[in-house]
């Protein structure tokens, strides 16, 4: 156990945990955070610049990453037990891919990985999650905006599994085999995130006078963003599926969620960057600083800790 | 390093080990059984290597799978045992044996039916699937939420027992 980590060993039998300290075998799953492409093979293939392919990674990683820790803030707050679960399982979908593609940023490209004392224990991917700065983050802003109500929720959700369904689809074939694994068994997941929220965006949409007008408030925050999630930087072109190229097919499948909940798009300009930077370039919105903060302020406390 | 087979009855042996560890939220089912253990080979110096597959990407029973293959290989005599990550190809309920699928129903949950296959169709209808309740056989059941106590379960109840149960998605 981390030396930061310690329990009070007087009184041991009044403590709930003493027992399951004693056992990491079966202590809450994931005492031992290895490494999580043991054994994989992480070789460039011949024509893949590894530093691009690394920058490529942290992108997807960290859109999953961070909307992941968006998702999770609903965790005890959605309107009922069964989507509480859905959003929480949603989540750790995300979480799992943004654990493996920050992995394989860090294999591809190990200089990108934040330096920490001497002997400490902590994983590449989680120095990646915990120990960058806002600035060095490149998911899309879509990602990060802070949580409005339950039809903000799904009105996301629908925008950003869509978007990255049709970006995983084509990177199964991609030429470096980890990405390709990767997404594969993305492909799987959010199939069934996009499922989910195209279900609900139709049930809010034909609901009640007050499910209507919720949805119809929430597109006006979440189409300004949609822009951004098909303006492709050159990385995105040369290593992974051009978002740009990926436009169409998203709006075909969202047109068809559309007419199916009987909505329209709105007329809203997108969200402009600053000085033309928007998330992909590490340039952020005002929240998404707390968001770091709640994230990464446990493990920044506790550089040498091992969880 | 190679992965000649130094002994194969020691593999066979390291084999019936690791397919009999079971599964940490499934305990009813092998690892071998829910179709993760993908494969078991022994290196030149006598490692074991045990190669495992996530059922999903967040799956956060890895770690426990592969300290627990690690225990009774160990326990097994095996000095030096080593698990690996395969990625691909990736993770199907199509890999759940026959055995397994007995097994989940016997212990009241209900296993999947055919993973679906191509292309990859929006659908904005409840997913429908003939679903017979694994407490009492009726087919008159509904789904309650596509998503459950774990990431590669739906809720489902009956409604001529009336008892809850959980499907595993087809995925």
């Amino acid at each position: 156990m981390s030396e930061h980590i310690t329990q009070d060993t007087e009184g041991e039998h009044d403590n709930a945990y003493a027992g399951l300290l004693g056992n990491d075998a079966h202590w809450a799953f994931g005492t031992d955070f290895e490494d999580p492409l043991a054994g994989v093979d992480t070789t460039i293939p011949d024509g893949i610049d590894a530093t691009e392919l690394a920058q490529y990674c942290l992108m997807l990683g960290d859109d999953a990453l961070i909307y992941a820790q968006r998702l999770s803030e609903w965790t005890s707050r959605a309107p009922d037990l069964e989507e509480d679960i859905a959003i929480a399982n949603i989540a750790l979908d995300l979480v799992g891919q943004a654990r493996l593609l920050l992995a394989r940023a860090a294999a591809a490209d190990p200089s990108l990985v934040p330096t920490l004392p001497e002997g400490s224990p902590v994983p590449d991917e989680d120095r990646l999650a915990y120990f960058r700065d806002a600035g060095d983050f490149r998911n899309v802003r879509l990602a990060e905006v802070p949580n409005g109500d339950f039809a903000e929720l799904v009105a996301r959700l629908l925008v950003m599994s869509t978007w990255r369904l049709a970006i995983l689809q084509r990177l199964v074939g991609h030429a470096d085999a980890v990405v390709a694994a990767i997404a594969a068994k993305g492909v799987k997941e959010l199939a069934y995130h996009r499922d989910f929220a195209g279900r609900w965006f139709v049930t809010l949409a034909r609901g009640t006078e007050e499910s209507y007008r919720r949805l119809t408030d929430a597109m006006r925050a979440v189409w300004p963003l949609i822009p951004e999630l098909t303006a492709s930087t050159e990385i995105e072109v040369r290593v992974g599926a051009d978002p740009a190229v990926l436009a169409d097919e998203i709006g075909v499948v969202l047109d068809q969620v559309l007419a199916v909940a009987g909505m329209t798009a709105p007329d809203a300009p997108a969200l402009a960057g600053v000085r033309g930077r928007t998330g992909r370039q590490g340039m952020h919105s005002e929240s998404f600083s707390m968001l770091l903060a709640e994230l990464q302020v446990v493990a920044r406390a506790h550089p040498m800790g091992r969880w | 390093m190679t992965t000649e087979t130094v002994n194969p009855t020691a593999l066979e042996h390291a084999w019936r080990v690791a397919s009999e560890v079971t599964d940490p939220e499934l305990p009813m089912l092998t690892l071998a059984d829910l179709g993760v253990l993908r494969d078991l080979r022994q290196n030149d110096d006598g490692t074991v290597v045990v190669a495992i597959t996530p059922t999903y990407s967040g799956c956060p029973a890895m770690a426990t799978m592969r300290d627990d293959l690690v225990h009774r290989l160990t326990d097994a005599g095996f000095e030096s045992v080593r698990v690996r990550v395969q990625l691909s190809p990736p993770w199907t309920t199509d890999s759940i044996t026959e055995n397994g699928r007995k097994a989940l129903s016997d212990n009241g949950i209900s296993p999947p039916g055919e993973a679906p296959r191509g292309p990859i169709a929006l659908q904005l209808m409840p997913t429908r699937r003939a679903i017979q309740c694994p407490q009492c056989g009726s087919g008159d059941t509904e789904v309650t939420s596509e998503f459950g106590s774990t990431a590669c379960k739906a809720l489902y109840r009956c409604r001529s027992c009336r008892e809850p149960f959980d499907h595993i998605k087809e995925h």
